[in-house]
């Protein structure tokens, strides 16, 4: 009696010890930082609210690292040879998560209704190049276009155009209703449980469309807000997958070289982030060439790549990454060299005006990203004052063009016309958001490239256009581009295909397994 | 019948106080530069002028600036603390979530640092110039002066990394379903670290006040009065010194009860720990106005009620301050 009460007691305090909680194979931990506002994707992308909803929503495409399109929603599709019809087919049997059936009628709904009504960059797309969509038969969805639109086949992943329900939304205030707080996907895992503050449990949709997958049973995204801590947490084994910026980039070699931990890059080509610093050209020393040329010169971009960012990413030889479609490498390219700066600097007549650079308040990393250029520049002579505020603030002043320089980074988004363009075309000078030409860039010749890149199916037409835009904006120089961003996700070896498709995490679980 | 009139007084004047913060608190953070609208479509990536205005109007942020003063002191005085639209749930419920965590970790700490540093102050005071006030002293300067998250991060490397006896973060073991006493105990695990972290700080300050405080009123007349009469040396620490050292040490500890709700900001970071400073920064980051306005209303709030309590502890520590008051 008296013993095997010691074994229950024993028992106890080994089950609050952790030894018996031993992980079963098929549960995944996985950081989340920050915790996301909302999983509902229709109505939120942000960078977190994309990881964990990517696994829950679909898209009609997904995409291979080479940004190819996939098979998701659409198990096929044709494209009329004028480039003007689009038709998808739909795979069978695809269920909503509260067992309705997924039909063509849903994709009617996101296209037309729902996300060209929220979504910011979905609308342009339907306000601007598609006739109309249709629901040909139930597993049928045609897209007639109003001119031929290449980047269509690369905007259909689960981020820029996630399929919604329209039972649920059709008829309601889109925002306010109260299904955003249980989103409901077609994709392979179900919202279980969000303990705001702690965690969100995704666990297996059984019904799930694609035979066999996915294979880990249950997600567990933990919201850990300590850069530090999450690492510790990474070494102690309670966390298994860092994704993408959830550690510091000291970190990265330390917690790759672990034993048991590996370390990928991939899975950010839909992105293919470029951090640049933005200039403000409407006027004063800035809104000459010759001055932003110099400082280009100026600035010691590899100090920043080795230094800076330990390694990580390339430095980038213009507006277009090189890890995405279109890029070129023939155009000006900037060597480090002062003297070189110092001369074209006097030359623009800079006379000793103080610049105010605005840091990118992501932490520790931008800071002394900022003082390294800051110093860069004094060397040559140009005043720089740094000028900080939080994330508000910075959304605040850099929409409102109340700067002379400010670092920021942006989303390449798989095609020149969605991501690249929008920073500088004319059409965009706009004040209220960050990722619009804030600068107010303005050359008719780069407005033109870039439409007619767009409205065009053919790709070497396309790249044409592409080369020879990148070649005018690295010689005018719009911003300064720093860096293409590489970003390592950091996770056990046993768990295998994690990082197979252009979005990497975001997507990832449906086909990833565990040893 | 004194002691009554002395609360409504308190209370109607801590009403009177509640109401102004609150309105000072709307226009505080009306000040901040930063627009809702902004960081919410900031973060998505992109935005344009069509998704600003819907998310102002969701947010109620296209009225004019004096017509959602009304509506925010309106629901107000209805004891309805508004509804954040970021996370789409409604304030109060935000905030009862968040609430035992808080209250869990801050409590702890303040049990134990009350305790803990009361009587080591009284020990180091009882043994002036021993060595063993040397090393209080020392221990409780050094904690005293260590900025906080470095003993965050340390005993994190040391506790969990180095020795693997306990957890770094969190506030349970997630996946693991425990329930009941196996709970409680996996939670007492997670606890301990934050715990000590946050009470350390102020277990320091209450040895060094206790410590002085004892000191000062140890040389008092009435003290060598009472050793004058034949009292033991423990009646008189008890009954003559302590009791009056410990006055300054109750007025900091309401000080630091008051901070119950709102002051762990730094530990339940570094901690994860699901609290209401967490929720309180995210909110000020995201300029998430009702959830702000929420926190701080409901700190307010307990800093007055601690401050009335506090008080009322005076007059039982102490008769001699009602009899006068």
């Amino acid at each position: 009696m008296k013993l095997s009460r010691y074994a229950f007691a024993a028992a106890l305090c080994a089950a609050a010890m952790g030894f018996t909680a031993a992980k079963a194979e098929s549960v995944v931990h996985v950081v989340i930082e920050p915790e996301p506002p909302l999983l509902m994707q229709g109505l939120a992308q942000n960078a977190p609210t994309n990881t964990i909803a990517g696994n829950i929503y679909e898209g009609l495409l997904r995409y291979n690292q080479k940004l190819e399109p996939q098979p998701s929603l659409a198990k096929s599709w044709e494209i009329s040879d004028d480039g003007l019809t689009y038709v998808f087919h739909l795979q069978e049997g695809v269920k909503w998560h509260d067992g309705q059936p997924f039909t063509a009628d849903d994709v009617v709904f996101s296209l037309d209704v729902f996300l060209r009504e929220v979504h910011p960059r979905w609308r342009p797309i339907t306000d601007n190049q598609i006739a109309s969509v249709e629901a040909v038969d139930p597993l049928t969805v045609r897209i007639v276009l109003k001119q031929p639109f290449g980047p269509l086949m690369t905007a259909l992943e689960v981020a820029s155009a996630p399929m919604i329900p329209k039972h649920i939304y059709e008829g309601t205030d889109f925002r306010t209703n109260p299904a955003n707080n249980t989103p409901i996907g077609t994709g392979p895992y179900k919202l279980q449980e969000w303990k705001k503050g702690s965690y969100i449990h995704l666990v297996r949709n059984t019904d799930y469309w694609l035979a066999g997958h996915p294979k880990i049973d249950e997600i567990y995204w933990q919201v850990i807000p300590d850069a530090a801590a999450r690492a510790v947490a990474f070494e102690t084994g309670t966390i298994d997958v860092l994704p993408a910026g959830s550690v510091d980039v000291y970190d990265v070699a330390r917690l790759s070289a672990l034993e048991g931990a590996c370390m990928t890059t991939g899975g950010w080509e839909m992105a293919s982030p470029i951090a640049w610093i933005a200039v403000n050209l409407r006027e004063g020393p800035l809104s000459d060439k010759t001055f932003r040329q110099g400082l280009m010169h100026a600035i010691d971009r590899n100090f920043g790549q080795e230094v800076v960012w330990n390694g990580l990413g390339r430095v980038p030889t213009g507006p277009i990454a090189s890890t995405t479609r279109f890029y070129d490498p023939a155009v000006n390219i900037y060597d480090f060299d002062p003297d070189k700066a110092r001369e074209l600097i006097a030359q623009s007549g800079y006379k000793g005006e103080t610049i105010r650079l605005l840091k990118l308040p992501y932490g520790e990393i931008w800071d002394r990203w900022a003082e390294a250029v800051r110093q860069n520049l004094l060397d040559v002579g140009v005043n720089v004052e740094l000028v900080s505020s939080d994330t508000a603030g910075w959304t605040q002043k850099t929409s409102d063009w109340d700067f002379d320089m400010t670092f920021n980074f942006l989303y390449q988004l798989g095609d020149p016309a969605i991501g690249v363009s929008r920073s500088y075309v004319s059409s965009n000078i706009a004040k209220g958001n960050p990722f619009g030409n804030v600068g107010g860039y303005s050359n008719p010749a780069v407005d033109a490239l870039f439409a007619a890149a767009s409205a065009e199916a053919d790709e070497a037409v396309r790249q044409a256009k592409y080369s020879e835009v990148q070649k005018i904006l690295t010689d005018e120089l719009p911003v300064l581009w720093l860096l293409e961003m590489e970003q390592p996700t950091i996770y056990r070896c046993d768990i295998k295909d994690l990082v197979t498709t252009a979005i990497g995490v975001n997507d990832g679980f449906r086909d990833a397994w565990r040893e | 019948m004194n002691l009554i009139m002395f609360l409504l007084g308190r209370v109607a004047k801590g009403v009177v106080v509640l109401m102004a913060i609150a309105i000072l608190n709307f226009l505080l953070i009306h000040a901040a530069p930063g627009d809702p609208a902004q960081v919410m479509a900031g973060q998505g990536g992109a935005a344009d002028e069509e998704l600003l205005q819907q998310l102002r109007v969701q947010y109620g942020l296209d009225k004019p600036f004096l017509t959602q003063l009304g509506i925010y002191a309106g629901s107000y005085l209805q004891f309805d603390l508004g509804f954040s639209y970021r996370q789409q749930q409604s304030v109060l419920s935000l905030i009862m979530d968040r609430l035992p965590a808080t209250l869990l970790l801050t409590g702890s700490a303040f049990v134990i640092s009350l305790l803990v540093g009361t009587l080591m102050g009284m020990l180091a005071a009882r043994r002036q110039g021993h060595w063993s006030d040397g090393a209080i002293t020392t221990v409780s300067l050094m904690f005293y002066a260590t900025p906080l998250f470095w003993i965050a991060l340390m005993s994190q490397i040391i506790f969990s990394l180095k020795l693997g006896w306990l957890p770094n973060v969190g506030y349970e073991t997630i996946g693991a379903n425990l329930s009941g006493f196996a709970r409680m105990l996996d939670i007492g695990r997670h606890l301990i670290l934050p715990a000590m972290t946050l009470g350390l700080f102020f277990t320091a300050v209450y040895v060094r006040m206790m410590r002085a405080s004892m000191l000062q009123v140890a040389g008092s007349d009435f003290v060598k009065t009472a050793r004058a009469k034949g009292l033991s040396e423990g009646v008189i620490l008890r009954h003559h010194i302590a009791r009056n050292a410990i006055l300054p040490v109750v007025t900091l500890a309401g000080l630091q009860a008051g901070q119950l709700v709102g002051g762990a900001v730094l530990t339940e970071t570094v901690f994860a720990w699901p609290g209401i400073g967490r929720l309180m920064f995210d909110a000020l980051t995201q300029r998430d106005y009702p959830i702000l306005l929420g926190v701080f209303f409901i700190s307010s709030a307990l800093v007055i009620g601690f401050n009335i309590l506090t008080e009322l502890v005076y007059r039982i520590v102490d008769p001699r301050i009602g009899a006068q008051g």
